[in-house]
């Protein structure tokens, strides 16, 4: 298990190097969206325009946040479960899009296409919302407003705590890491 | 008839709505210390570190415990002795609306469950009322993940699949979906009753203390076997492996018809925001 402080964009190198089991420091711009956002990127994709983001190298975090207070950048801002992302999230992965930050296990089809488009998935500790928006410095919408709280946002973070929970070798924590510990007290 | 003003049941469920969405109960949090000590997993000590700072940002009351403030669940004890002036009912929902508005929380109710537009005010909470001797009014409140809720499962045994059957059941659902419910969990158990009894039993089960066991010891020592048996599992705290994937496992249990097997499982993640109040 090795301890990493990774900045978006990601390139291939510092995908490749990631194993299930690495802790992650992650700073810079990621991208907030769940199911609503997901759809509308893919969609914008299939008709051939421009997504609303930077997909190469991006990194999209499964995130649907409390209200902030006023004065403050974002409420709780913990992840949600991906499995209603995987039909969308391949797509994302044959634009450029590097990383995924939720949690729960992934499909079949997400783990591969992770391998044959050198994509990571990290895993945030989920209900862990408090902790996590003190990683937030600034959240904006960029697109989809309509969808309030499933709008799409921008955000820039500092030491974001992750997991390394699927890498580009095919490796699964979820799998991995039950089998190590299973029938043990 | 001692006699209380609906608009006190408003407010005191808009204050204790809110305080739970920003401060685990002190019953959680010592939990979390015995998990912390007992945890083998290099990786699931530290998920369960960042839970226990979690908890500690949250209660200094800016930013919500998690980000999903729930759907909101309350057991009204009505006393027969007691009377509501004004619309219980009416007061209920009016103190979950001020909860979830004034209190920043989330609002994941929707209108229609096909249709889908948001209520954007999370209401309706959902009431179970019940008579009671005496004069008081408790609600028992709990705000309930959804991640968790959408993990829970029902089934009706045959009476001949007796304990082993019930034990299989419960092991078997956190198996299937216990790394999807923000692990470690507080199993809720219902058995008996019937169809809709049960899941009822379970809920109840759900959003009771972690510390409390059943007061019958057949089922407390039942309870505390699936313990062991779930954290042998090794889906470990956010189910990235490891020795705790429950802190408890709380069974309820009612009487039953003589040719059924009712078995409910209500699934509770760390993010087990319960409490009461008495009026
Ligand atoms: S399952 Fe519980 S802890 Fe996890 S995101 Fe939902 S409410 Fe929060």
């Amino acid at each position: 298990m090795a301890e990493y402080a990774l900045t978006t964009p990601l390139t291939d190198e510092a995908v490749e190097k990631l194993r299930i089991g690495d802790r992650v420091l992650l700073s810079g711009v990621i991208y907030g969206a769940r199911d609503a956002a997901h759809k509308r990127l893919v969609e914008a994709l299939d008709r051939g325009e421009a997504p609303p983001i930077a997909v190469e190298g991006s990194v999209i975090y499964y995130v649907g946040p409390t209200p902030p207070r006023p004065g403050k950048v974002i409420g709780a801002a913990g992840p949600t479960t991906a499995y209603r992302m995987d039909a969308y999230a391949p797509r994302l992965m044959e634009v450029g899009m590097k990383g995924m930050i939720a949690k729960g296990k992934r499909s079949e089809a997400v783990k591969r296409a992770m391998v044959d488009r050198t994509a990571v998935y990290f895993g945030a500790t989920g209900g862990a919302g408090a902790l996590i928006s003190r990683c937030i410095k600034k959240a904006e919408v960029v697109a989809y407003e309509d969808l309030g709280p499933e709008a799409l946002r921008r955000m820039e973070v500092e030491a974001f705590p992750l997991t390394v929970v699927g890498d580009c070798h095919g490796g699964d924590l979820y799998l991995e890491g039950r089998k190590a510990w299973e029938g043990k007290a | 008839m001692r006699v209380i003003q609906a608009g006190q049941v408003t407010e005191a469920l808009t204050r204790l709505g809110i305080e739970k969405a920003y401060k685990i109960p002190p019953d959680m949090l010592r939990c979390f210390d015995a998990a912390l000590a007992t945890e083998k997993s290099e990786t699931g000590r530290e998920i369960l570190r960042q839970i226990q700072e979690n908890a500690a940002i949250a209660a200094q009351g800016e930013v919500p415990y998690c980000q999903d403030t729930g759907t909101a669940v309350i057991f009204a004890e009505v006393g027969q002795e007691l009377k509501v002036e004004g619309d219980l009912e009416a007061a209920i929902q009016e103190g979950v609306r001020r909860a979830y508005t004034d209190g920043f929380l989330r609002k994941s109710i929707l209108a229609d469950p096909l249709r889908r537009r948001n209520t954007g005010d999370n209401t309706p909470a959902i009431v179970h009322y019940a008579l009671v001797p005496g004069d008081r009014l408790k609600l028992s409140f709990g705000a309930k993940g959804g991640g968790s809720e959408n993990m829970s499962r029902l089934a009706m045994l045959r009476p001949s699949d007796g304990e082993e059957g019930v034990k299989n059941f419960v092991v078997e659902t956190i198996s299937q979906g216990g790394a999807n419910a923000c692990p470690p969990l507080v199993v809720g158990v219902g058995v008996g009753g019937n169809f809709e009894k049960v899941a009822l039993l379970a809920k109840k089960a759900a959003l009771r203390s972690p510390e409390a066991r059943n007061a019958d010891p057949y089922y407390a020592a039942m309870e505390e076997e699936l313990k062991e048996r779930c954290n042998r599992l090794g889906i470990g705290p956010m189910g990235l492996g490891g020795t705790v994937t429950v802190l408890a496992v709380n069974i309820e249990v009612f009487p039953c018809h003589l040719v059924a097997l009712p078995v409910a499982v209500n699934v509770n993640c760390h993010a087990d925001r319960h409490g009461e109040i008495v009026l």
